[in-house]
This record gives structure tokens, sequence and C-alpha cells, in this order.
């Protein structure tokens, strides 16, 4: 079935070019039925991408290790789950998992948007088409997952560390976000094109923003658990450029989800939002590009890479056109209104999107910097672990206390007595908090001493806003306590659901901060019987097991906790040797306290024939908020993306007041 | 192989026949011009947003002044300018309505599009 799967990937291509090319003209020449046609060329793609996408499910189900693709990913002993996930495990498959998921978006959003948006909807679909032709063209002629060979008894299988099931669903949200970038990027265009810049790109991609953002924050922290726990190295973020890749589009678009409220309030920041747009778009471009061309580990690979060029050069046309259309409209996208005073909250999410995207920059210089230094001098320099903490402290803390501040501000400019009641409340909490915590000896780490003091500060404008507005609905007529709470939020989705996104940031911050700047470390090599000690516990190193597993053969070392005179049970730590991918992996144990948040946790780094074993012991405190912060993100985005009745109402009664009919 | 060439067609008639069909169920249409908003309704849009804008601003002022967020003293300096600013949406807005209705009126008015 090959043949299938390559025929779908060209009539997508084909389609692709029709959209870009008949939507174009469309849009130019102002004709009605090819507009529709090139909608209709833009959603039979997503159907013909679908097509493909199954047949290459159906050749991993099946091990048809005729297709290269499968016999490079997939083995027979692979279990069922890991060789679906291979689907988007290899270079082939992710850039198929890419078009299905960008042409099923563009689809959607064209459909949604198309009955009260359709000047506007004529010019996002040539824009849609223009990605959906490059990646069409990639995997047609230069990256097929349908290339066939003489098949072999089994396939090469998947790498170990990725047969864990936190790799089942990670990249799938971030490919979620990469790809959901692309909407607002295509209005935004497709508002440029049009000279249509009023705020309709913005109602129309605002939620798929949300989502994008929403998937990318929660694929990253899918991907710090996994990293966590099979990666084995006591860490969960490891500065990375395949993790940066992820986190500069996030930091992005949260810039972004920041200044379209000025936009949205007062009408400012538009050559901004557009520009924030692009660069989020950009940058989840070069993510794929990074994760995919191998650039990242040397600059040699870059060369032998099939798709890296093509990237860098879909990259360099998207960022020259768009910012060519940016200036061409710089006259429609003036603001009406300026910035009135530096205390205002309009000014704090200005300085937030300023630390989001300087802290964004540092990292792309330190993912740019190994490959130029390559380039230039022949020789990679990387920027280690101190480079990213720097930039971090720098431009993290100060971005968690403007989460407290910005939301007590009031828009427009605000005065001193109304600040200081404002922030006597968050203030005195931050104060005792530090110093408590100063007491308890937290001032070993004065950036987690800052954090956990920022942390409390914005904390408590948390609790104080919902607080205050839980009353306030109390006083309009709710008829009870959780009424009034659940009306508060119904109201305005965003403002709430965006302060319990702020819980979570909390929650992470303190989660990083305790388990990074309060860890301790021990190490030890152990026969039977022998212990060790790190922070409170105490570890008995007591037997050493094989076993066969379905694929591999598991080793592990069995380990009496305790603390104090109280027995914590058994833990088990070792590696995993994997047959057919001739690999071994670590396989570390961890022991979690759910009413503190810590961990303990133990890495059998090296076992030795007669059963020796060096082991490395971590004590993290704190280090399972940042899970729980994954949660609560959860949480306050799907508050945020709840629809909103009133305001589908708001958007319909607008539409009727222009005296448009909404289908016309 | 035979029965995959068979489906790729199928799929390639099926494509083509779903990008024709604007044609084919319009083959000859009254008019082929896009909706596009004019000039007039363009501004109407400008106009509306500003007004929702003006009022979405009230409403959160007034509910940050009964929460406290917002003191006496700034909601006394923000709530008069918010109020002109809605209100004058809505005046140019009426005066917009006013002369689409008398263009709309005339017997020789015609829409631009």
């Amino acid at each position: 079935m090959a043949e299938l799967g390559r025929a779908a990937l060209v009539v997508t291509l084909g389609l692709s070019v029709y959209a870009l090319v008949a939507g174009a003209f469309a849009a130019h020449l102002g004709r009605r039925r090819l507009a529709l046609s090139a909608q209709n060329a833009l959603l039979a793609a997503f159907a013909t991408t679908l097509i493909a996408s199954a047949v290459l499910v159906s050749a991993l189900l099946r091990n048809d290790f005729s297709f290269v693709y499968v016999a490079r990913t997939t083995s027979q002993a692979l279990p069922t789950a890991y060789t679906i996930s291979a689907f988007w495990g290899g270079q082939e498959g992710s850039l198929l998992l890419w078009l299905l998921v960008l042409t099923g978006f563009a689809a959607a959003a064209v459909r949604l948007n198309r009955g009260w948006a359709r000047d506007l909807i004529v010019w996002v679909v040539p824009v849609f088409a223009a990605v959906s032709v490059f990646f069409a063209f990639v995997l047609v002629a230069v990256a097929s997952p349908f290339a066939t060979q003489a098949a072999p008894l089994d396939g090469a299988g998947m790498t170990p560390s990725l047969q864990n099931p936190y790799m089942l669903a990670h990249p799938v949200f971030l490919y979620l976000g990469y790809v959901g970038l692309t909407v607002p990027f295509a209005f935004a265009m497709g508002a440029l094109l049009s000279g249509r810049t009023d705020e309709r790109w913005l109602v129309a991609t605002r939620r798929w923003t949300l989502v994008a953002w929403a998937a990318l924050g929660f694929g990253q922290l899918l991907g710090s658990k996994w990293a966590y726990e099979e990666v084995g190295w006591g860490g969960y973020y490891a500065w990375d450029p395949v993790e940066n890749a992820a986190l500069m589009p996030w930091l992005v678009a949260t810039a972004f989800l920041h200044s379209v409220m000025i936009q949205e309030k007062r009408g400012m920041l538009r050559i901004w939002n557009v520009l924030l747009v692009l660069l989020a778009f950009s940058l989840s471009l070069f993510g794929t590009f990074l994760t995919r061309s191998g650039v990242v580990n040397s600059i040699h690979s870059f060369t032998q890479s099939s798709i890296g060029p093509w990237f860098l050069a879909f990259i360099g046309v998207v960022v020259t056109v768009s910012l060519a259309l940016v200036f061409w409209r710089l006259p429609k996208l003036r603001s009406p209104t300026k910035l009135e005073s530096v205390v205002s909250r309009e000014a704090a999410f200005l300085y937030n999107n300023l630390l989001l995207l300087a802290l964004c920059l540092t990292i792309f210089w330190g993912v740019v910097y190994p490959l130029l230094s390559e380039a230039l001098r022949g020789e990679a320099v990387v920027l280690g672990r101190e480079y990213y903490d720097f930039f971090l402290r720098i431009f993290g803390l100060p971005l968690l206390l403007l989460m407290g501040i910005g939301p007590l501000i009031a828009w427009r400019r605000a005065s001193l007595r109304s600040l200081l009641t404002t922030f006597r409340w968050p203030t005195g909490v931050a104060l005792v908090a530090g110093v408590a915590l100063l007491a308890l000896g937290a001032g070993s780490s004065i950036p987690g001493l800052i954090a956990y003091t920022f942390a409390a500060f914005v904390i408590t404008t948390i609790l104080l806003e919902f607080g205050r507005g839980t009353r306030a609905r109390k006083a309009l007529g709710a008829t009870s306590w959780p009424g009034a709470f659940s009306s508060l939020i119904a109201r305005n989705r965003r403002r709430y659901g965006g302060y319990v996104v702020h819980a979570a940031i909390v929650l992470l911050a303190i989660g990083v901060a305790g388990s990074s700047a309060f860890d301790t470390v021990a190490e030890a090599k152990l026969e039977r019987g022998q212990s060790m000690e790190v922070g409170d516990y105490r570890l008995e190193y007591r037997a050493l097991d094989e076993r066969i597993a379905a694929n591999a053969t598991e080793i592990r070392a069995e380990l009496a906790v305790s603390r104090g005179d109280r027995d914590l049970g058994t833990l088990e730590a070792g590696k995993n040797a994997y047959t057919i991918e001739d690999q071994v992996s670590n396989e570390v144990g961890i022991r979690s306290d759910p009413l503190t948040g810590e961990d303990l946790f133990v890495i059998a780094e090296q076992i030795d024939p007669d059963g020796t074993v060096y082991f490395r012991v971590f004590v993290k405190p704190l280090v399972n908020l940042i899970w729980i912060a994954g949660l609560v993100f959860l949480l306050g985005s799907l508050i945020t993306l709840w629809p909103d009745a009133r305001e589908q109402r708001r958007l319909v009664e607008r539409t009727r007041e222009l005296g448009v009919p909404a289908t016309r | 192989m035979t029965l995959a060439l068979a489906l790729a067609a199928l799929l390639a008639v099926a494509c083509v026949v779903a990008v024709a069909l604007p044609f084919l169920r319009e083959p000859e249409p009254i008019s082929d011009a896009l909706d596009e908003l004019d000039p007039g309704e363009r501004r109407r849009l400008e106009l509306v947003e500003a007004r929702d804008r003006a009022l979405a601003a009230l409403k959160e002022l007034e509910f940050d002044h009964r929460t406290g967020t917002v003191s006496d003293e700034d909601y006394r300096a923000f709530v008069g300018p918010l109020r002109r600013e809605a209100a004058s949406a809505l005046q140019e807005l009426e005066r917009e309505r006013a002369g689409e209705i008398e263009m709309e009126g005339r017997p020789t008015g015609e829409r631009t599009s």
C-alpha cells in the first residue's frame, strides 16, 4: 500500500499548490467561486493527508518491514503502543504528523470562521496553503515515509529511551503546539495582505493561540517528566537545544497572550503583536528544524541532513516576506492610543513582554552559538548550564514578581495611594515568608530565597483577586458563596483562568527552586549488605535481581529505605539491556513523599559483575510540585479555553449591527 | 499494487470534483464577486470595536472598583473619559447609520462594493 501513501501525498501537494495559487488569485481579483474552490482544496488536503497517515499507521501495526521507515523505527517485539508512537518517532513520520495537524487545523479554522470573517478568510487560505506546500513537498521529494525495500526479517527497533509512556503523548502535544502557532500566523498575514487590520483576526485566533500555547506548555512538562524518569541523570531539564526549541516559541506565545490584551483593551501594540505572531511561528519552524535536521549535534551533520537546508530556506522566506508585509502595512497598524503611565497594567504587561523576549533571545543565542562558533572557528563552543541558569534568574525572577504586580494595577495609570492600598497585603505576606524562610535556613541559596518570597507575593495577589471578586459577585446578587465563585470565573474566564495558570507557574517556580537550589546528593559504591546515608535517609543495598521482560533484560538492585527509626519500604534501581536495539538504559528508582512533595531519587550508575553497585542518590525537595503545576496549568488553560456563550452572542450582535448577514 | 493504484486514481478524481464543486454548483452565477465589506461597513466596524472596547473597559473598571483593586480616586479619574469615549463612538455610529439609511432611501443611491 506504499503506492497509495505516496499518491495521497502527491495529491496533497497538488491540492496545496492549487489552494495557494487559486486562493491568491481569488483574493486579488475578488472571485467568489475560485475562493470557495481554494477553500475546498485545503479541506481535501486534510482528507488526503489523513489517508497517507492511515497507510503509515497500518504498515506499522502490520510490522510491514518492506517500508524502510517501519523497519528503521520498530521491531516484532516492540509493544503495540510504542509501535503506534513510531509514527512520530522518526523524521519522516513526524513531518507527516506536522502536515496532518496543519491541514486539520487549517480546515477547521477556515470552516469555523468563513461565516463571519469571509473577506479575511479568502486571504488566510493561501497563507495556510503556502505552509502546507512546503511540508507536502518535503514529504514527497526529500523525506518520504513511503520508501520501500526488500523486507528484512525484523526491524531495527526503537531507541530504548523512547519506550516510555510519556513519549506516547509528549511529541504529539509539542506538535499540536508548534503547528497550532500556524493559525495566528496565517490570520495575521491574511489581515496584512487584505488590509483588514481590525480586531477580527485577533478574535478568530484567540482560542487557537491558547490551544497551541497550552499544548506546547503541557507537552514540555510531559517531556520533563520523561527526562526525569527515563533519561536517569537526576534532573528534568538540561537546557538541551531540542528542549529549548520548544521553550522559545512558548515564551513568545506567552508574551503575545499578554500583549494581545493591551490591543483588545486599549488598541495599542498592533505592530508588536503581529511581530510576536511572526516570531512565534518562525521559532516553531526553527524548533522543528533543530529537532529534525540533526544540526544540534554537530554542524557537519547539517551538511549530511536532507531536510535542513530546505527548512532554513523556508524560514528565511517566511521571515523576509512577513517582515515586508508588516512594513507595507505600517500605516494601518499604527495605534490610535499611547501609553499613559509607566505605572499601569498595560505597562506591567509590556515589561513582562520585554523580559519574556529577552529570555527567549538569550536562549536562542545559547542554541545557535555552538553552530556559529563551529562554522567560524571550526570548534563548537557549547554554552553550559551556568549561562542559562544565570539568565533564568536575571529575567525569570522579575517575571515572577510581575505576575503578582500586573493584575493588581489599574489600566491606564494607578495613583500612589491606590498602589499602597492594593499591595499592602501581598507585600506583608511576602516579607513575613522571606524572613521565616531565612530563619529556617533557606538563605543557603539567595535566588531560591528570592523565588520563594516572590512566590508568596504572587500567591497572595491571586488569592486576594479571587476573594475580592467572589465577595463582589455575592454583593451583586449571587445566592451563595460557591455560586458567586463560579459566576466570577464564568463571567471572565480569561482573567480568572489566567490566574490559575499563574498559580501553576508559581508552583513550578517553587518546585524548580526547591529541587535545584536546595537538593542533596551522595554517591557510594556498595556491596550487598552495605548502606549509605543521604539527607535524613538511610539506604541499605540488599539484593541484585535479573529478569527477562518482553524486549529487554532487566537488572535491578533492591534497596531498603529508612528515615530515622521509620522503615519506608524498598526501592529498585538498575538497568535494562535491549537485545534488538543493542543498547542499555538507566532505570532509576524514585520514592515520592506525597505530604512534602520530596523525592528520593536513586541511580545505579555502574553494576559490576561481582554484584557491587555504584549508586548516586539525590534528595529533591518539592520536586513533585512541578508535576502538580502541570495539572494546574491544564486546569487554568481549560478554564480560559472553555467556550464563552456571552462572547459568541457579542460577536453575533456585532455582525448584526453592521447590517452584514453572518453568511451572506 | 493494482488496488493501491486504483484507490489512488479514485482519490485524485474525488479531489478534482471537490475542488470543482463551486463551479459545478453555479455554472452561471448572477454575481461572482467576493462578499467584501464596503468602506461604510468597514468604518462602522471600527466604531463598533471602539465602542465595545470602551464599554468593556467601563465594565471592568466598575468591577475592579467594587473589588477594591481600583481606588475611589482612580475610579473618578477614569470613569469620565471612558464614558465619553463610549458615548463618542456611539454618537458617531448613529451618524454613520443615519447616513447609510439616507443613502439607501435615495432613488439613485447605490451601495459601494
